[in-house]
């Protein structure tokens, strides 16, 4: 350590000495960033929960099992499922864990700061996320139970109430609710980020010696800080035609449930439509993006090489933020839009592959001609470029519209957004997890069975998710609540047996995860070095757990780059982002 | 030694990320017991203008709606405009003039001075909600509820949400007369400066909005 030592700054200050103020209403932002991380875990074992009960209807539809009230799940329940488990895992998961999880707790320490720039707002940000996800999980213990539209939510039905189903009554107003107060929470913590950014960074820590992961944060939440304004004003439009009998999109002339609706007129869902999507593509880019970011560090990491192309890389991160907002018209091929929009969105859309090529060559071009270290983190880090470019590559069918005029709406859908921004982002997740624990808590995660998780995760979700292109291929409709019920696709029950098996055993590996958590943060081998992966960033220069004001009251300066691996000349393959030049050993 | 670390040395003092020394802290936003940092004076700046593109966004994401579902035209009526709108127009304009004076007062060390056109603009703002609420009142007398029609849904849900902004800034004015800003991190004249730019955002807003209820009916 040489330009920051833990103690004696003259700006150094005590943690707040009563737990409350520590632990549950803190403004650090590593506290703040582990709550988000145990909310994020919270909900992604909920999520799976919800999922495993769909996996286990969908392959043994006629089977009764006890947990369910007369032994079979009703088609509402399994419509429930749906919705929550995607609303979960997309709001709770994918948006909080990687950005505000790991954001929080690493953006102020890899650009030299001592917090986030409003430290209070960043409290005030978590608890309203929290208090989201009180809101949504309390849909589902009201009468009529949870909503039934997916995440997506689309009206009519779901601007009608109960008569269009029971969970469109309290739980689908619970459900807007709820999202209405986690944009305004994403707002919050998008608006602290960038500032963070823009206005903290320590002496020498230039827009080029920003580490990708802080460029993925930083790119992140400035489309959270332009998409989540919109999704919260079509949220307040939804729960007026709800609650106030306006007509925003509901169409005159409905049948429902046997009657006429006479009460609203003249609107048009697809407004929602272009709302919710206009919201919703970037919302994938959240949900990827740090993911990208913490791929890109690791792989030049544990390479012990540069990231091949930093330039490229950061600009292929903001052509990727950018285009996310041209393109939202690709939800909507079958809403009988323009052939010439459905042209430009489709276009647009494929122009995406660019950027996402430069990425994926620069990442193997990173690990070309590497000494490729196999441990847990660089694991989940390959496996992270393998979901991308699996999950990508059915991304280009689904952009010409005359192809998803017949994809559209099937398991086809189902298999390329999950391994794409489901899998493939959890994958960043897990790899952050397993590169930044010793640093979070002082304790290596078991790298033994780390490999186990990895390996039957990794295949697990391939086994999943591969055999879902060919259902949708062979014209299976999602959402079906029981695909037996038709004929032409009883022939493709043993595929739904086959994943729902696939789908356990993942399932069941995360257990090992968990249990590698909670044993590790017990019994884990003692991270002792700061910097035990001989990393560059600032975080490894600091103890593990980093002091409560990061740097000891002190400002670190940095000279380097990011990512300084085998810098020819030099003793040891690294350079640190802090080290004096005229501390860098020679050969 | 190699060349790129030479590079590097020059590129620190050209560093964007360095700078001046930011200014020394005060206390975190009322809080002794948090990670205390030096927040340089810009970053309130920064995160207002980000703040304000957010609500860009919200309300822009209202405003492309009001045209779309104008657009459908099927059950689209006419909302009558109440002339005190007009009149509330003029008020939010002179507000934001006499905010400017204030804030010249204040930067001259003229305090009295400087408080009396703060309550005054202060006043306006209050003014000016009580005028919309009388157009809200003078609609609904007419019969023109929030489900009558779109045009009305629209002229309610857009006043609505200008005015729940305004009652931020409102907050905001309070806040710069109120606070003991001898112990803040910024001082009472940066915060003035914030709440000025806020208020005459609210104000173009404001405009905005009127020229699309007026012109778009």
């Amino acid at each position: 350590m040489v330009t920051h030592e833990n103690g004696g700054g003259h700006g150094q200050h005590q943690p707040p000495s009563g737990f409350i103020r520590k632990y549950i209403f803190s403004i650090d932002h590593k506290v703040i960033g582990i709550q988000y991380l145990c909310l994020a875990l919270f909900s992604v074992f909920l999520g799976m929960g919800l999922s495993a009960l769909m996996r286990l209807h969908l392959a043994w539809p006629t089977t009764h099992w006890f947990f369910f009230a007369g032994g079979l799940m009703t088609p509402e329940q399994y419509l429930a499922l749906v919705t929550m488990h995607g609303t979960i895992m997309i709001f709770m998961v994918l948006t909080t864990a990687p950005q505000s999880g790991f954001g929080n707790y690493f953006l102020p320490i890899q650009i030299g700061a001592a917090d986030m720039a409003f430290p209070v707002l960043n409290m005030m940000s978590f608890w309203t996320t929290f208090v989201s996800l009180m809101v949504m999980v309390a849909a589902f213990f009201v009468a009529g139970g949870a909503p039934i539209g997916g995440w997506t939510s689309y009206p009519p039905l779901s601007a009608l109430g109960e008569i269009a189903g029971p969970g469109q009554g309290g739980g689908e107003t619970l459900w807007i609710i709820g999202l209405a107060i986690f944009c305004a929470a994403s707002l919050m913590g998008a608006l602290n980020f960038i500032t963070t950014l823009i206005d903290l960074r320590a002496k020498g820590m230039t827009l080029g010696r920003l580490p990708l992961t802080c460029w993925t944060w930083l790119v992140t939440a400035i489309l959270g800080l332009l998409a989540f304004g919109v999704l919260l004003a079509a949220c307040i439009l939804l729960l007026l035609d709800r609650i106030a009998g306006t007509s925003f999109f509901i169409p005159g002339g409905l049948v429902i449930t046997d009657q006429v609706i006479t009460w609203h007129k003249g609107g048009s869902p697809l407004l929602w439509q272009h709302l919710f999507w206009f919201f919703g593509h970037p919302e994938v880019y959240i949900a990827i993006l740090p993911g990208m970011g913490v791929a890109s560090h690791l792989l030049s990491t544990f390479s012990r090489k540069p990231v091949f192309g930093y330039r490229a890389m950061v600009g292929a991160v903001c052509g990727i933020g950018f285009l996310g907002f041209c393109v939202w018209g690709h939800h909507m091929f079958v809403s009988g839009m323009s052939p010439y929009s459905a042209f430009a969105f489709s276009i647009l859309t494929m122009t995406i592959g660019v950027p996402s090529a430069i990425k994926t060559f620069n990442w193997l071009g990173t690990i070309w001609g590497g000494k490729i270290q196999f441990n847990c983190a660089m694991l989940f880090a390959l496996g992270f470029v393998s979901l991308f470019v699996s999950g990508g590559l059915s991304g280009l069918f689904l952009a010409q519209p005359s192809l998803d005029l017949y994809l559209h709406d099937t398991y086809f859908v189902i298999a390329h957004f999950h391994l794409i921004m489901g899998v493939a982002a959890i994958f960043g997740m897990f790899a952050g997890m397993y590169f930044w624990f010793p640093k979070m808590f002082g304790k290596f995660l078991g790298e033994g069975i780390g490999k186990v998780h990895f390996w039957i995760t990794f295949i697990g979700v391939y086994c999943i998710f591969m055999p879902m292109h060919f259902l949708g291929l062979a014209g299976h409709p999602r959402r079906y609540f029981d695909a037996s019920a038709v004929t032409f696709l009883q022939k493709l029950q043993p595929v739904h047996v086959f994943i729902t098996y696939a789908a356990f055993i993942t399932i069941a590996a995360q257990f090992l995860f968990l249990f590698n958590v909670i044993w590790s943060l017990i019994a884990g081998k003692e991270a002792k070095e700061e910097n035990p992966w001989h990393a560059t960033t600032l975080e490894w220069s600091i103890p593990s757990p980093p002091p409560h004001d990061n740097f000891g009251g002190l400002e670190p300066v940095v000279y380097h780059g990011p990512y300084e691996f085998s810098v020819p000349g030099a003793a040891d393959d690294y350079i640190p982002q802090h080290l004096a030049p005229n501390l860098v050993r020679k050969a | 030694m190699p060349g790129t670390l030479v590079d590097d040395v020059e590129l620190i003092d050209a560093g964007r990320g360095g700078g001046n020394p930011p200014p020394a802290g005060g206390d975190d936003d009322g809080d002794s017991s948090g990670s205390q940092q030096p927040i340089p004076r810009r970053a309130y700046f920064t995160a207002l203008q980000l703040g304000l593109a957010a609500i860009v966004m919200f309300f822009m994401a209202l405003a492309s709606s009001y045209i779309v579902r104008k657009g459908l035209g099927v059950d689209w009526q006419s909302t009558p405009l109440p002339r005190v709108l007009w009149f509330n127009t003029a008020i939010l304009l002179a507000s934001s003039v006499t905010i400017v004076v204030a804030r010249k007062k204040l930067e001259g060390g003229e305090r009295e001075a400087f408080h009396s056109w703060w309550w005054v603009t202060t006043g306006l703002g209050l003014l000016f909600l009580a005028g919309q609420i009388i157009a809200w009142r003078q609609l609904a007398a007419a019969g023109m509820l929030l489900a009558t029609n779109p045009s009305s849904s629209f002229f309610y849900l857009l006043t609505a949400a200008h005015g729940a902004h305004l009652v931020g800034g409102i907050l905001a004015l309070f806040y710069v007369a109120f606070r003991p800003w001898s112990r803040s991190r910024i001082s009472q004249s940066t915060a003035a400066e914030l709440t000025s730019i806020y208020w005459h955002f609210m104000d173009g807003l404001w405009i905005f909005l009127f020229a699309l209820l007026t012109l778009g009916r």
